[in-house]
């Protein structure tokens, strides 16, 4: 478990997850084969897997490293190996962004990376916009537009809309339309999702909506 | 998904190295967002992943007024979509690109990518192989759901359709792809890279198992007026029901040679000569589009339950045209 720590040696209360990580660890001891290397076309090439190999990630700022297969997704480490559980699994096929992160400042599908190909990038999930405890405003406009429902599609939806506004610092609601479409909300709150964007881009709340 | 090797070489003579000779052995890996979901779903089952993102010179844009535009093969569909010389020069291509609505997919998935991924068609991705075919040899396409299927090129034995939205503009401008394997660089039109399967040993590019795509070569704008015009079901990331991508050559008013490329209608992306007769020596009218459309669907036939995919390929060439010549017409 050592390795599943954040570095910074960030001490965690015991949660249900890791109680149930704790008590299942005795079933899986990881077996780690590390890595061969071959030589092909006159350079040596490592060849990761299919044992653990260990994987080392920027999450947040922080590293994090735990010993991994390759097959395993930038999803399920944050998940299951370092219990960051804000990015959402739901169709795990690349098509609803419930578990949208950010990949060097741009929106991904964690579902849809490996996690040993994120390595050396910086990744910032959902946990990570919160600054000093202090929400940050896309979240804020989320609560004050009443943007969500049941909530499973929000963190993935915030994190899509805060990359969205980064890029698009002036959206119309045409924009956001447009620049929303990689995120499903079954519920379908997309209205209050469209306001909190207009609200957190600084724009009059429904002001310049033709919705 | 089954347990797996990863390698990630530095360059493509060691990327092709690594590559088994038969398919089924390795896969190559670049944005991953088609090949991880077939991979969860076993419809690939390699035992090595080559990611080939290391590879620095399969990176980048480059163009001249001269030579056209050359496309690293890992040049993400954001990089495409964010370039302001394609969309001046090549807008079919920056339309299609504006098509793929998810800007998570728009930014792991690459050019190559789009060429390379594999067919939508249910019965492929719940493992029933390209030509989908019960334990007798029966189509489960002909005899099933057949609603997103080909309505083009689907005398058999293969009826899925070609997902790419690249490759319609790209072979309406005439785009070459380039490759590399063990034995050196190749090269052929875009069109000449899609093939109907005819058995399932074959898959459906010309692309053996050992090679990558290295780059992407459009050539040099001739002042063509062009347009994509895609027709689907949702606003939000989804696939297109039918696409045409026009390139119109003009002199003044009149059309002088026409490409006009489907995708989404046939397992490969579909050139019609049949419009293109349609269009030459005219000048662009609603009726001369409205023609065009009809004969881009003159030999299109329903496998059932998909003819209502004939008039969306009908609608979807003549509002390119328009868009081409008029611009903003959808």
């Amino acid at each position: 478990m050592r390795d599943h720590r954040p570095s910074d040696g960030r001490a965690a209360s015991l949660s249900r997850r890791e109680f149930l990580k704790i008590s299942g660890l005795s079933l899986s001891l990881p077996v780690v084969t590390d890595f061969r290397v071959i030589r092909v076309a006159g350079a040596e090439v490592k060849i990761f897997g299919p044992g653990k190999v260990p994987v080392t990630l920027n999450i947040n700022g922080k590293t994090y490293t735990a010993h991994l297969e390759p097959r395993v997704t930038l999803l399920e480490a944050l998940r299951d190996a370092f219990h960051l559980t804000g990015a959402k699994r739901v169709c795990d096929r690349g098509t609803c962004g419930a578990c949208t992160v950010l990949m060097d400042g741009r929106p991904v599908y964690a579902c849809s990376v490996l996690a040993i190909d994120a390595q050396r990038r910086s990744i910032t999930t959902v946990e990570g916009l919160m600054n000093e405890g202090r929400l940050h405003p896309i979240q804020r406009a989320f609560i004050d537009n009443d943007a969500q429902q049941c909530g499973f599609c929000t963190p993935g939806f915030v994190v899509a809309c805060k990359a969205f506004l980064d890029k698009n610092p002036h959206p119309t609601p045409e924009d956001i339309r447009k620049g929303l479409g990689g995120n499903f909300c079954r519920c379908g709150t997309y209205m209050g999702i469209r306001a909190a964007v207009l609200q957190a881009a600084g724009m009059q709340k429904g002001g310049a909506s033709h919705d | 998904m089954r347990p797996i090797e990863y390698a990630s070489p530095r360059t493509k003579e060691q990327a092709v190295r690594l590559l088994a000779s038969t398919w089924g052995e390795t896969e190559v890996l670049a944005g991953g967002t088609d090949l991880l979901s077939l991979l969860k779903d076993d419809v690939v089952t390699p035992r090595r992943l080559i990611n080939i993102k290391e590879i620095d010179e399969l990176r980048g844009i480059a163009f001249d007024p001269r030579k056209g535009l050359r496309l690293g093969a890992l040049v993400t569909i954001e990089e495409l979509l964010d370039d302001p010389r394609v969309r001046q020069h090549y807008p079919a291509l920056a339309e299609a690109a504006e098509g793929i609505r998810s800007p998570q997919i728009r930014n792991m998935g690459t050019v190559a990518g789009d060429l390379c991924q594999r067919p939508r068609c249910w019965y492929f991705r719940a493992g029933f192989g390209l030509l989908a075919r019960d334990a007798q040899g029966r189509s489960l396409v002909l005899h099933g759901d057949n609603r997103y299927h080909a309505i083009l090129g689907n005398d058999g034995p293969a009826y899925f359709v070609s997902p790419s939205s690249l490759a319609p503009p790209l072979v309406a401008y005439q785009a070459r792809v380039r490759l590399f394997g063990p034995g050196g660089a190749r090269e052929m039109p875009v069109q000449a890279f899609f093939r109907i399967p005819q058995s399932e040993d074959e898959r459906e590019h010309d692309l053996r198992p050992n090679e990558i795509v290295t780059e992407i070569l459009v050539p040099p704008p001739q002042g063509e007026a062009s347009a994509t015009c895609e027709v689907r079901q949702r606003e939000a990331l989804d696939w297109p029901l039918a696409t045409a991508s026009v390139a119109l050559k003009m002199d003044g008013d009149r059309v002088t040679a026409a490409r006009v490329v489907m995708g989404h209608v046939a397992p490969t992306p579909w050139l019609s000569s049949e419009a293109a007769q349609a269009l030459v020596g005219k000048t662009i009218t609603d009726d001369v589009a409205q023609a065009a459309g009809e004969a881009a669907v003159r030999r299109a036939k329903s496998l059932g339950r998909n003819g209502y995919k004939i008039q969306l390929a009908r609608v979807a060439v003549k509002r390119a045209i328009l868009r081409a010549v008029q611009g903003g017409a959808r």
